[in-house]
């Protein structure tokens, strides 16, 4: 189906199943344990062998030789792979750095052998004997001494906008801030380590794995392998999170399957958490320059925001600027990234990129600018509101309701209570409010499903999208239950196995519209073959209450699909309607902090978000998407950072005891109000993604709220309690 | 993890003796640290006493007015003992204020007190460290330090101890009971019982080989008010970037411990006579010696900070 008009009215439009609070249909499977996840996977037919992975030592350079003698005579041992071994491998075409394969180490932790053992004790015993001999380079490895040699990235990452004058009118404009902010290298730090189980028949591999883009990961790794991909097969069906982790081959696919090979047997391999930080890709840190020129009335004149960042050779910038272009008026106004080589592991996509750095300081330096004018933030926000993409004004937005989000959360908050700065005080506690706009594109995916209809009158999806803990597969059943007019329980869904139609996978905040809508596609072909089976005219017949009807007739879907069932198969596919209006997703973040006025720490009392994100398919399953993203921002705000060991080129602080993602105890009440709304322009579902914008803009309406509290403004994340003490007030 | 044999010790005097003779023994108790470090195979024993069944696991009144702690009494029922919360509050809030509620099931009074650093070059087995690998040298100093010592220090090694427990004990003035091999029984002083890294920093404690904890005595109460106030990046499952351990009596006289400092619960007996002058003359001469590094001299206005907290919390 090609989507290339705005979408009228469909069967989707009943909202009988869709938009409906249906808890998770595989919730069941989850707590109680029965859902396998990919190192759980078992079948009591096959002799499962343990792989260990062993990660280098050092940064860059070359390996000269490894020994895995000991390795290979220590109890238990089946056989030992080193990247010697396999010599040079072609790379995924989505990977920057290079998996396994041949002498040359480009970052730290990066895979040079699997030890593969009767049992994971073995295994990781033994992988401790291995012994590496090498030749150290010098790499670069701090982003702010690279930053004088950064260079404009490749032009496909579109890294330089511009629109009027703005230099010219930034020197002329009556207020104006000029600003340096930074935010940190990240981890996704999922839950779910890595993993994968493989198992060879003949020339064939099937490999367990948690990836959330099933078709990308089946490509690079028969790419890695030099196999025909049709001899891959990819099984996913649940994900303990992902968080862009996830997005592309890793590892622990390349190594089960090489180490399955060389002994015969499938093998099992996880990577172990220490080593997950620098084995995988990260969120990488940025220095930021904002400059925003203003009328005294507020209205902003010029608008400029500039980017560094690091990466790989190869590699591509954190896109932090993105948001700039699209989220304020301004005649003026100018974007542009740069790009540092650096040899710190692989920066890739990690929730919301470009987007989650980029509002982390656009949203501070709007709120230091409405400052400076006297202006009420919210005010300042919705004086410079636009309706059009501002850098092509004829362009409009598809739709937008930034202003809609903030006010509503103003009055839902009560932003009226918002005091001075460093003038609310309840005992040791500085109490701040802060807020600011979240905004993210709504990108759309080709996606692909195949539903079947059976004698049973049980309808089942088969696709290969992903349920990264996000709620695609409740989210599509009620997609065909609605199509197909039967309830939920009526749907099997079947995701994450690469035999099934390709899908847009989970990523983007792209999944649920996308997907769904391919199963809207899929559904349109059933619904067209029952009524062509039953002689009925497509055009009249209602699909309702688990029965078919067109005028006075009336067939239980059961009777229609007879003994040989119905299949539609289709694949939802995108016209200009993205290129001809701009589509994004918005809201408003609310946040009161507490911040201790003896210890500096911060702790958050409450949050609000304000979504405008089209349908919402879900609202218990989107809720759940934004107060994790909610949670993330928190974590991204206060205490979250990989900690850079310069000297050595690597993230020290590489597990879950050193990088401080938040605890319950952080994390207070949140409240998340949807707008009431559809966007005819973004999918047949008419609904957005909501997966993102909830992270979008959270970190900086807490930078925002503890300016508020203790009117100290932080410009470096996370805002730990040493940035701040030195400028509370004495209390020894 | 290595390979290792395992024993259940039936009595204290012979799991003394079964780690006497053996420098790669070790006791397991809880086993929330030990059991994590052999894992990464920086902690490498060939053999492992289980003392689990050895009792020791009440808490009994001396004839001195104070408690005897058993070895093995559980971090979790230590806090929540009616006495502990009634005369030693100090010492039960600053159990609650460490580790998870999981953790505290399972890790034991002695074990607390043995827990190693949390230094994350301590454990990243790639990189050098003299308390891992005596004589290779420190790669801290120099790299990634927020989190760590800045008082009693050394050239080889700036780790922190990070127990909450021992940082109540130090204030109260805990005495740790132990038995040797040979079955003679010593009361060390919680105060000598850490030691400050000096050129040995894999020698943490005063204990000899195959010296068992049997428990640890706390003196008569002392009353005051007792505060324990921890200072973290995130709310809870976070080791302290500095920990006040106070007793404060009516008079402004009193004792204070801090955590998050040093490679050992950091009290200055000689700078609590400051402590009626406030908090700023009581940090300067707790921290007269302090070397921090750029990335954590902030824990010296920090403790400033949080022990004026404290003081005022005590007074209101």
């Amino acid at each position: 189906m090609q989507f290339d008009k705005p979408a009228t009215t469909n069967p989707i439009d009943q909202l009988k199943v869709v938009g409906k609070p249906v808890h998770r249909i595989d919730g069941e499977l989850k707590t109680t344990g029965r859902a396998m996840y990919a190192y759980e996977w078992h079948d009591p037919g096959l002799r499962y062998a343990y792989g260990y992975p062993v990660g280098s030592a050092f940064a860059k350079g070359q390996i000269t030789s490894i020994d895995s003698a000991a390795a290979k005579k220590a109890p238990g041992v089946l056989g030992v792979v080193t990247t010697l071994d396999v010599g040079d491998l072609q790379k995924g075409k989505l990977n920057t750095a290079k998996l396994f394969g041949g002498s040359e180490i480009q970052h730290y932790h990066q895979a040079v052998a699997v030890v593969v053992a009767e049992t994971f004790e073995q295994a990781r015993a033994a992988a401790a004997l291995i012994r590496v001999d090498y030749v150290r380079e010098k790499g670069a490895f701090d982003l702010k001494a690279a930053m004088t040699n950064a260079e404009t990235p490749d032009p496909s990452t579109e890294p330089e906008s511009s629109a009027g004058d703005f230099r010219a009118a930034f020197a002329a404009a009556p207020v104006a801030i000029d600003a340096e902010y930074t935010t940190p290298d990240q981890s996704h730090a999922m839950m779910e380590p890595h993993a994968s189980i493989a198992a060879w028949n003949g020339d064939e591999v099937t490999v367990w794995t948690s990836s959330q883009m099933i078709d990308w990961w089946r490509s690079d790794l028969a790419i890695t392998l030099g196999m025909d991909k049709e001899k891959v097969h990819l099984m996913s069906p649940f994900i303990g999170g992902g968080f862009g982790g996830k997005l592309f081959l890793r590892v622990d696919a390349v190594l089960a399957a090489f180490a399955a090979k060389a002994i015969g047997r499938p093998v099992k391999v996880a990577l172990p958490r220490p080593m997950i930080s620098n084995n995988t890709t990260h969120r990488p840190a940025t220095v930021q320059r904002i400059r925003i020129g203003a009328e005294r009335d507020g209205k902003i004149t010029a608008i400029a925001h500039e980017s560094w960042s690091g990466d790989l050779r190869g590699g591509g910038p954190e896109t932090a600027v993105m948001q700039t272009r699209l989220l304020y008026a301004g005649e003026n106004r100018m974007t542009a990234m740069k790009l540092a080589t650096l040899d710190l592991p692989e920066g890739n996509a990690m929730r919301a990129p470009g987007e989650a750095p980029g509002l982390m300081a656009l949203e501070i330096a709007v709120d230091e600018m409405a400052e400076k004018l006297g202006m009420d933030p919210i005010e300042f926000r919705i004086k410079n509101d636009t309706q059009v993409d501002p850098e092509n004004p004829e362009r409009p937005f598809s739709h937008r309701d930034l202003i809609g989000c903030l006010k509503l959360g103003a009055e839902q908050f009560g932003w009226d209570q918002r005091a001075r700065p460093a003038t609310r005080r309840e005992g040791n506690w500085m109490i701040g409010m802060g807020v600011a706009a979240a905004f993210r594109n709504n990108l759309v995916m080709p996606s692909g499903a195949r539903v079947r209809l059976d004698q049973d009158g049980v309808v089942t999806v088969e696709t290969d999208m992903t349920d990264i803990g996000t709620g695609s597969y409740t989210i599509i059943a009620q997609t065909a239950a609605e199509m197909m007019g039967v309830g939920v329980d009526k749907v099997a869904v079947q995701l994450g196995d690469s035999r099934f139609p390709v899908s847009a996978g989970s990523g983007g905040q792209f999944g649920a519209n996308s997907a769904t809508s391919g199963v809207y596609a899929a559904c349109v072909k059933l619904r067209d073959a029952v009524a062509s089976k039953l002689g009925f005219n497509s055009a009249d017949v209602v699909f309702e209450n688990g029965e078919v009807r067109s005028g006075n007739r009336a067939v239980a879907l059961a009777e229609a699909a007879g003994h040989g069932g119905l299949v539609g198969e289709d694949t939802i596919e995108w016209g200009d309607l993205t290129e001809t209006h701009q589509q994004s997703t918005f809201g408003g973040h609310f946040v009161e902090v507490g911040v201790d006025i003896a210890t500096g720490e911060t702790r958050i009392r409450r949050m609000l978000a304000v979504c405008a994100a089209g349908r919402i398919l879900n609202p218990i399953t989107a809720r759940s998407q934004v107060i994790g993203a909610m949670t993330m921002g928190a974590g991204g705000a206060l205490s979250e950072e990989l900690a850079v060991d310069t000297r050595h080129g690597f993230f020290v602080n590489h597990d879950l005891a050193g990088y401080e993602v938040p605890v319950h105890a952080d994390i207070p009440r949140q409240q998340v109000i949807f707008m009431d709304e559809t966007d005819p322009y973004s999918s047949p579902m008419k609904a957005k993604g909501v997966g993102e914008l909830g992270l979008c803009g959270v970190s900086a309406a807490i930078a925002n709220a503890i300016y508020n509290a203790t009117g100290v403004r932080v410009r470096d994340y996370p805002i730990t309690l040493d940035k701040l003490i030195g400028d509370l007030p004495d209390v020894a | 993890m290595r390979a290792f044999t395992y024993e259940r010790a039936p009595t204290v005097d012979a799991a003394a003796k079964a780690a006497a003779g053996n420098p790669e023994a070790k006791f397991i108790a809880g086993g929330t640290n030990l059991l994590d470090l052999m894992k990464l195979e920086i902690e490498k024993p060939s053999h492992l006493i289980d003392v689990n069944g050895l009792g020791l696991d009440t808490i009994e009144k001396t004839p001195e007015g104070g408690v005897r702690i058993g070895a093995l009494v559980r971090n979790t029922d230590l806090a929540a003992d009616e006495t502990v919360r009634r005369d030693y509050a100090l010492l039960s809030r600053a159990l609650v204020a460490g580790a998870s509620g999981q953790l505290r099931n399972k890790a034991t009074t002695a074990g607390n007190l043995l827990q190693r650093t949390r230094c994350p070059y301590f454990y990243d087995p790639n990189q050098p460290c003299n308390k891992r690998q005596p004589g290779s040298g420190c790669s801290a100093i120099g790299g990634v330090t927020r989190q760590l010592g800045v008082v009693g220090v050394s050239d080889a090694c700036i780790a922190t101890h990070p127990s909450d427990m021992a940082v109540a004990m130090r204030a109260l003035d805990a005495v740790v009971e132990t038995v040797k091999p040979d079955g003679a029984e010593r009361a060390i002083p919680i105060a000598d019982f850490h030691r400050l890294p000096g050129d040995t920093p894999h020698i943490e404690t005063a204990l000899e080989q195959g010296e068992f904890i049997t428990g640890v005595v706390l003196p008569a109460p002392v009353g005051g008010k007792q505060i324990y106030r921890k200072v973290r990046d995130r709310a809870s499952y976070a080791f302290a970037l500095v920990s006040i351990a106070a007793v404060i009596q009516p008079d402004g006289q009193g004792r204070v411990a801090v955590g998050g400092l040093a490679h050992k619960p950091w009290r200055v007996e000689a700078a609590e006579s400051e402590l009626p002058k406030g908090a700023r003359a009581m940090a300067s001469a707790l921290l007269a010696d302090s070397r921090p590094t750029e990335q954590n001299k902030f824990k010296i206005s920090l403790t400033e900070r949080t022990l004026g907290a404290v003081l005022s919390e005590a007074k209101g």
